[in-house]
């Protein structure tokens, strides 16, 4: 490229303005994009035909002809039930592995975080240790492990564990007591809601409170008694309005109770024991970040060491922790697809694996499958962005 | 007065509860009475898992012997691997073509140990072999066809070999790729920087599984008639797109610790933008990305076992099918072991580079 000022004002002068330069590349990259897309849509469209698959969203009503190892909240058969129906249930599969691997991921990081921060040194080691060896081993090499290694070798049922009377443990899961609702089982529910509807009340009446007159209120141990009696007094009112059915010894395998199966528990473990060590190593970095000068601060206005950490460490770390934990969250979302390679049906195992090879509607069922993925991957950005600019410090 | 002393009193040593072994007992391990519950409970934790695991793997395991036979301890059968070795490492490429591989990799170590190293001083000739020269060999040295080589069909390709292949031809595509999205992202211009986001966003939205089902099953329908990959190149249409949207992130990220006035100052002294941004903004924000660059590829080289699912064979799925064979059963433990250490051995040591490398590189633009 050259400096030619002379070149200013002279016949060419247009193209050297670099607003129109910009607008004759933007053109440029649009025409190659349609071309490209064009180019391709095109391809797509002649291999279709050739290979005589019909496009459009119909396959989804045809019978899936297929069983699904694990199903929740819905009744499926082989027979009569349909492609939607399969991509409901691989949902709600990877809905249920995700939300219940969040939880146990949080909790097993912020422990570790915590103990690998501890003044002890084979604590804080033993926490190292764990952090350091399962973050840098894939994560699907560990799940094989959970699942060939850990809960395939388990005990057949005959022989399974038993903790207490009503527990079993063997290679087919976990067996323990399940609720069956009757009659008036709706009012206990009713209750939790009621519960939590009361605990947000009261502690906003109590921050009120305590603003004014800076009388605290034990909002914490007020909202857990309230959780955890009005259902129970729910249950009573209506007369225990369930039945409770134990799993028993039957002949070919334990009948009744509910069964967590060993692709979940697999799955479950693995995502949460990799994801906890990353989280673990965010909380370490984000407390760190907090400097020293604050707990020796809120020792030197007589804080107690617990509420130093609670009310003057732990905000002040959270706003560091928070946005990495978001993307913590979305990778476990995006890694319980891995759940195809022992066996959990998610959506990528049943619907982008089984239903696409039976269908062959391979544009379609990729489609949506992405779309359910970016879908979820938004709304928990949304939730946890919401949550970051609540926590976020409020500047003048 | 006879009291004050005038020479100085020699420098007590500090007391035996405070430094030495003593003292960082009592500071790290016994300070209080919870901490002394802490340690004798971890400690025991420790002594467990540590007995046990050294019992597993070396007391009470197997080594000698080349069959199932030999399985005869309580602990480890470190015969399964000794026997499969040669598969586990180079997949089903034919034994006696085996140097070539061998060959690749000294001549990558040669590359990797001149880029490296601080012996060699200037790295325009190490880079050049390493991202120009070596592919290119190595492209025809590992398929073969050509100089009196056989064919060897990629389908033959496996075990450890895949997985560094893999990982390797990944980060030579993202790389420059990543790069040129990451500057499409800061654009001025609206549509080329639509564009950019669209295409990071939807890729980083999703995971690793549905891009690859994406490129080994529309990859085909998208090409025209006649025209197809074999299933490696597909894995790695998609890998390589994959890390190409993580790349753009982490070089965003170098770009955006740039202060604008390096720009400026490039364009006032005459620069145009692509010779502003090639030597001015990109060694800049190159330099600083390095760390996250390596974490990145640490992330993309653990992301390759998943070409498991779309039937490749690489490192871990040649250990699982062997798993599966009917004289080995019940070897899932120890193939799933090895597996993980090898990775263990590999993510590790380039986890430990990258804090060296950031730490040496902790120079400008701190304040």
């Amino acid at each position: 490229m050259t400096t030619d000022v002379q070149g200013l004002g002279a016949g060419d002068s247009k193209l050297r303005d670099p607003r129109v330069r910009a607008i004759i590349y933007q053109i440029l990259v649009i025409v190659l994009f349609v071309a490209f897309v064009a180019y391709v849509g095109n391809n797509t469209a002649d291999n279709l035909d050739k290979r005589g698959i019909a496009t459009g969203l119909g396959f989804l009503q045809q019978p899936s002809g297929f069983g699904i190892g694990i199903v929740l909240l819905m009744d499926y058969s082989s027979q009569t039930s349909t492609h939607f129906d399969v991509l409901l249930i691989g949902i709600i599969n990877t809905l249920a592995v995700s939300i219940a691997g969040i939880f146990f991921a949080t909790l097993i990081g912020f422990t570790f975080g915590v103990l690998r921060l501890s003044k002890n040194w084979v604590v804080s080691r033993i926490a190292y240790v764990y952090i350091e060896v399962v973050r840098n081993i894939p994560l699907l090499v560990q799940l094989l492990f959970w699942y060939f290694a850990v809960w395939g070798t388990l005990p057949l049922w005959k022989e399974s564990f038993q903790i207490g009377d009503n527990f079993y443990v063997n290679n087919r899961g976990i067996n323990f007591p399940s609720i069956i609702p009757t009659d008036g089982f709706w009012l206990i529910p009713v209750g939790l809601l009621a519960a939590i509807a009361l605990s947000v009340v009261v502690s906003k009446w109590a921050r009120k409170r305590q603003d004014l007159t800076g009388q605290p209120f034990p909002v914490f141990w007020a909202s857990v008694g309230m959780i955890v009696i009005l259902p129970l007094i729910a249950a009573i009112i209506m007369g225990l309005p369930f039945n409770i059915d134990y799993p028993t010894v039957a002949r070919f395998g334990l009948r009744g109770g509910w069964v967590l199966e060993p692709e979940f528990l697999a799955l479950l473990t693995g995502l949460c024991v990799y994801t906890g060590a990353f989280i673990a190593e965010i909380v370490r970095s984000g407390i760190n970040s907090v400097s020293h000068g604050q707990t020796e601060a809120a020792h030197s206005l007589g804080i107690a060491p617990g509420l130093t950490t609670r009310l003057v460490v732990l905000p002040q770390a959270l706003r560091v922790i928070v946005p990495p934990l978001t993307s913590q969250y979305l990778n476990l979302l995006k890694n319980s697809s891995l759940a195809t390679a022992i066996g959990y049906a998610d959506i990528t195992a049943i619907f982008a694996g089984t239903t696409l090879n039976q269908t062959g509607q391979a544009i379609e069922v990729i489609a949506i499958t992405m779309l359910f993925y970016l879908s979820i991957s938004l709304i928990i950005s949304m939730f946890m962005n919401w949550y970051n600019k609540r926590i976020s410090l409020v500047e003048r | 007065m006879a009291i004050v002393k005038t020479e100085r009193h020699p420098d007590m040593p500090p007391p035996t509860s405070e430094a030495g072994v003593i003292g960082w007992i009592k500071n790290n391990l016994v300070s209080s009475p919870l901490n002394v519950v802490l340690t004798v409970i971890s400690i025991y934790v420790v002594w467990i898992a540590a007995s046990n695991l050294i019992s597993y793997a070396f007391i009470n395991a197997n080594f000698a012997g080349d069959s199932r036979a030999d399985c005869t301890g309580t602990g480890a059968c470190w015969v399964f691997i000794k026997v499969r070795f040669g598969q586990i490492m180079y997949g089903f490429y034919p034994v006696d073509e085996r140097w070539r591989v061998d060959v690749g990799y000294i001549l990558g170590a040669i590359g990797i140990f001149g880029i490296l190293s601080d012996w060699v001083k200037n790295k325009k000739w190490p880079a050049l072999y390493m991202f120009a020269v070596y592919p290119i060999i190595c492209f025809f040295l590992f398929s073969g066809g050509y100089f009196g080589l056989t064919v060897v069909d990629t389908s033959e390709w496996g075990g450890l070999f895949l997985t560094l292949v893999l990982a390797s031809v990944s980060i030579f595509v993202a790389l420059p790729l990543g790069i040129v999205l990451a500057l499409g992202r800061r654009s001025e211009m609206p549509v080329v920087r639509m564009l950019c986001v669209g295409f990071i966003e939807l890729i980083r939205g999703v995971p690793l599984i549905t891009v690859l089902f994406m490129s080994s099953v529309m990859l085909p329908l998208f090409l025209p008639e006649g025209m197809n990959f074999d299933k490696l190149v597909r894995a790695l249409v998609g890998m390589s797109l994959f890390s190409a949207a993580y790349m753009a992130e982490v070089v965003r990220g170098g770009l955006q610790a740039i202060p604008k006035g390096q720009m400026e100052a490039a364009n006032s002294l005459g620069l145009g933008f692509w010779q502003a941004v090639g030597l001015i903004v990109l060694p800049q924000a190159l330099k600083i990305s390095i760390p996250s660059i390596v974490n990145t590829f640490i992330g993309l080289f653990k992301d390759t076992t998943l070409v498991l699912i779309i039937g490749l064979l690489d490192l871990l799925s040649i250990v699982k099918a062997g798993t599966t064979d009917k004289e080995w059963l019940g070897m899932a433990t120890e193939g799933y072991v090895f597996v993980a250490a090898t990775f263990w051995v590999f993510c590790f040591s380039m986890s430990r580079y990258s804090i060296w490398l950031e730490n040496k590189l902790h120079t400008g633009h701190k304040r």
